[in-house]
């Protein structure tokens, strides 16, 4: 379901970006950069309105847009942001099933609880990029449930 | 119940262990060590504050993570909470806690008070590096003026 899982550092550089169909890898790295440039408007707009309470989950960051080399395929960008600033992007392919809200939180519950194990580990120094095959597992079972 | 225990114990051996070790009992020996303590409070600060909020929603602004630290951090780690927190509003806080579990098995009163500074240094790592994970630079000391009675002095960096 999901093409494209990116994990980006607080300081907006990637720890963590892989892709399914790996020869466009070039055009999934620059959809991701592009939505961190959403990403940051929602956080900043979140904060100056009086909210309340802030959600971590974003939501849909881009309206859909047709992928030019498989027309079928309709390509949707969601966002998740943690308490440190570290930002998750998915970008699913929404031509098969229809994915539900829930079903995209879910998998953004899973790459945060994921990501915290790493952090825990204590190999892993925060800000390098994230070599852990748990987590790559993780990810590769998100993402093979289509092809 | 022993959960608390162990991680005292654990503590109690990595000061004397650090101690034990050293070549150079003067001034600068002491300060590599209590910087090592605070390096490793540092990392487990880190990996803390990246696990504890993560139920919780976004923090709002400085306030709302100190207050996240003094109830949610003390807790899990030491079962209970921060007595007092206390801010000038310009960046430094001060966190004071009546009956710190670390030093309370040592004594009540002004008998200790060198060897204290020692068993604080892991917890000003942890505070540190929390914070840095939520985004706050900061710069952590403690001070105990009678045991078990300690304080420990927040001040934000302002970059």
């Amino acid at each position: 379901m999901a093409v494209c899982v990116a994990v980006i550092a607080k300081e907006n550089y990637p720890l963590y970006i892989r892709s399914i169909p790996t020869e466009n890898e070039l055009k999934f790295h620059y959809m991701v950069h592009t939505s961190l440039d959403v990403v940051d408007e929602k956080i900043s707009a979140m904060g100056k309105a009086l909210v309340d309470q802030r959600e971590l989950y974003l939501g849909l960051l881009y309206p859909t847009e047709d992928y030019k080399v498989y027309p079928s395929h309709q390509l949707c960008r969601y966002g998740y942001v943690t308490n440190s600033k570290v930002k998750f992007v998915m970008v699913v392919d929404s031509s098969n099933t229809a994915l539900r809200d829930n079903e995209i939180r879910s998998m953004f519950r899973k790459l945060h609880n994921s990501y915290t194990d790493v952090m825990c580990n204590p190999f892993y120094n925060p800000g390098d990029r994230i070599h852990s095959r748990a987590f790559d597992s993780m990810v590769t079972s998100m993402m093979i449930q289509v092809c | 119940m022993a959960d608390a225990a162990l991680f005292e114990f654990l503590h109690t051996e990595m000061v004397a262990e650090l101690w034990a070790h050293h070549s150079d009992p003067g001034p600068g020996g002491q300060k590599m060590s209590l910087s090592v303590l605070e390096g490793m409070g540092f990392r487990v600060g880190q990996a803390l504050g990246e696990r504890l909020p993560q139920e919780t929603l976004a923090f709002r602004e400085e306030l709302d993570v100190l207050k996240f630290l003094c109830k949610d951090l003390w807790v899990a780690v030491f079962q209970k909470q921060m007595d007092s927190l206390r801010t000038n509003h310009q960046g430094t806080y001060v966190l004071q806690d009546n009956s710190f579990p670390l030093l309370i098995r040592m004594a009540a009163g002004l008998q200790y008070l060198e060897e204290a500074p020692k068993f604080l240094a892991f917890t000003c790592g942890l505070l540190r590096g929390a914070l840095s994970t939520l985004g706050i630079k900061s710069l952590v000391t403690a001070s105990v003026a009678s045991l078990p009675t300690c304080k420990f002095q927040v001040v934000i960096q302002k970059t």
